[in-house]
């Protein structure tokens, strides 16, 4: 089980090779979209690549509520409790 | 009394794609074009799906002059005559007539007939479908030639203003003689269905509400021109949904047609997947660590997502920009509305 640093680290790596931004600039308070500028296709990337990395499952529907990297952490955490 | 025997179709152990041809209509919208209709620009466009222009037909040229022109080049490659065409499969979602099939007056226009002629419905999908089954009646016996076509004219059921597809769309068609061959030139097909992912790139809606605003309520009041232009049913797509399925579950879906082929990512000359979205493409090749050497298809740059005839279009062109590829190996994969999709290890002709 991954602590939230853990899971925040681990998904600033996953958004870094996605996109190119430096993992610092991944934070629990910015939004994906607004923020890091990341649209819905680098995110559907993130969501399968975090699922491998975290062993969970990130529904479609489920996406669209992952509004800031806090929401990805928190549903990971929870998905991994 | 003597006991009738029944004669069956001799098998054939081996097939092969003797011939490939295209149709790219002749009118280019440009992504300046697009942005009349939605509120874009060509730099987005391009980043998010990799496309520049599309082809679109002009009014006049149908689905079938379309078929037409790509099944003449595939014939005249393959070194065939249409009278030696066992069957006729033309693998289409926009051809406006519920009946009787494009296929059929396609055959008689090519010289085909009496060949058995007919449509499928696979969308994104149907010409890989369209080949596994060309493949299965010439090894069957039932067929010696057999014509499959990829085709569609996409801008008769797109919606200019909305933003999830219709900006993505071309038309076009695409074809291939599937034929007798001293060796294996097409691996077993991984083909299916989702049909739970029915609405994940689907129409709007049925044909039936336009037809009941059309004959009107009895009264004779004149429909509302605005309320028939909104019943006219089009294309939509959920795009995340979409783009999550054809990467990842089409990467196994890939695997194991190589797999069944008996073949390593190593041994292929090509790789085309159904031109969707660039970005489709190359996460695609990046998941399945194709080897550099592998031609991947990108017509989708210039030619849009033209559904069924995609694979045949970007097959033809990267013969056409390399010839070297000729008998080499291609893997082919399609996918789409249904949800469907279908895959093949086929020896380029």
């Amino acid at each position: 089980m991954a602590s939230n640093e853990e899971i925040l680290a681990g998904l600033a790596e996953i958004v870094n090779e996605e996109t190119g931004l430096a993992t610092e600039s991944v934070e629990l308070d910015k939004s994906f979209t607004d923020d890091l500028d990341i649209d819905s296709i680098s995110m559907m990337t993130i969501v399968v690549n975090a699922e491998e990395k975290f062993g969970v499952r990130i529904p479609d529907e489920e996406v669209k509520n992952l509004k800031t990297v806090g929401d990805a952490v928190d549903f990971i955490a929870n998905a991994q409790a | 009394m003597s006991t009738p025997t029944l004669k069956q179709a001799s098998l054939r152990e081996f097939t092969r794609i003797h011939g490939i041809g295209a149709y790219r209509p002749d009118v280019i919208v440009t992504n300046e074009d697009v942005c009349q209709w939605i509120d874009s620009s060509d730099e987005w466009i391009r980043k998010r799906t990799g496309i520049a222009t599309r082809h679109r037909a002009r009014p006049e040229i149908g689905v079938i002059d379309m078929a037409e022109g790509a099944a003449r080049e595939a014939l005249s490659q393959a070194g065939i005559e249409a009278s030696q065409l066992g069957a006729v499969i033309v693998s289409t979602v926009t051809h406006p007539y519920a009946t009787p099939s494009a296929a059929a007056d396609l055959a008689d226009r090519l010289g085909a007939t009496p060949a058995p002629a007919f449509d499928i419905s696979a969308a994104c999908a149907g010409y890989c479908y369209g080949i596994a089954q060309a493949d299965a009646l010439v090894r069957s016996g039932a067929a010696d030639y057999v014509l499959v076509v990829g085709v569609e004219k996409l801008s008769d059921i797109i919606d200019k203003s909305e933003r999830s597809i219709s900006f993505l769309l071309g038309d076009g068609a695409g074809a291939a003689i599937v034929g007798p061959s001293e060796a294996a030139g097409i691996g077993p097909s991984v083909w299916g269905s989702d049909g739970s992912k029915w609405g994940a790139v689907s129409m709007t809606g049925s044909m039936l509400p336009l037809r009941d605003l059309a004959l009107g309520d009895g009264s004779g009041s004149v429909p509302d021109s605005d309320a028939l232009a909104a019943a006219w049913p089009t294309l939509r797509q959920d795009g995340q949904t979409v783009f999550r399925w054809a990467v990842w579950e089409m990467a196994k879906v890939a695997r194991e047609a190589l797999d069944r082929a008996g073949i390593e990512s190593k041994d292929l000359a090509a790789f085309v997947p159904h031109q969707a979205n660039m970005r489709i493409i190359d996460e695609l090749a990046k998941v399945l660590k194709l080897p550099e050497h592998v031609a991947i298809a990108r017509d989708i740059a210039d030619a849009g997502n033209t559904s069924a005839a995609s694979i045949p279009l970007a097959t033809h062109r990267l013969l056409e920009e390399q010839p070297e590829l000729s008998g080499g190996l291609s893997l082919q994969i399609g996918f789409g509305a249904g949800l469907v999709f279908g895959a093949q290890v086929i020896t380029l002709p």
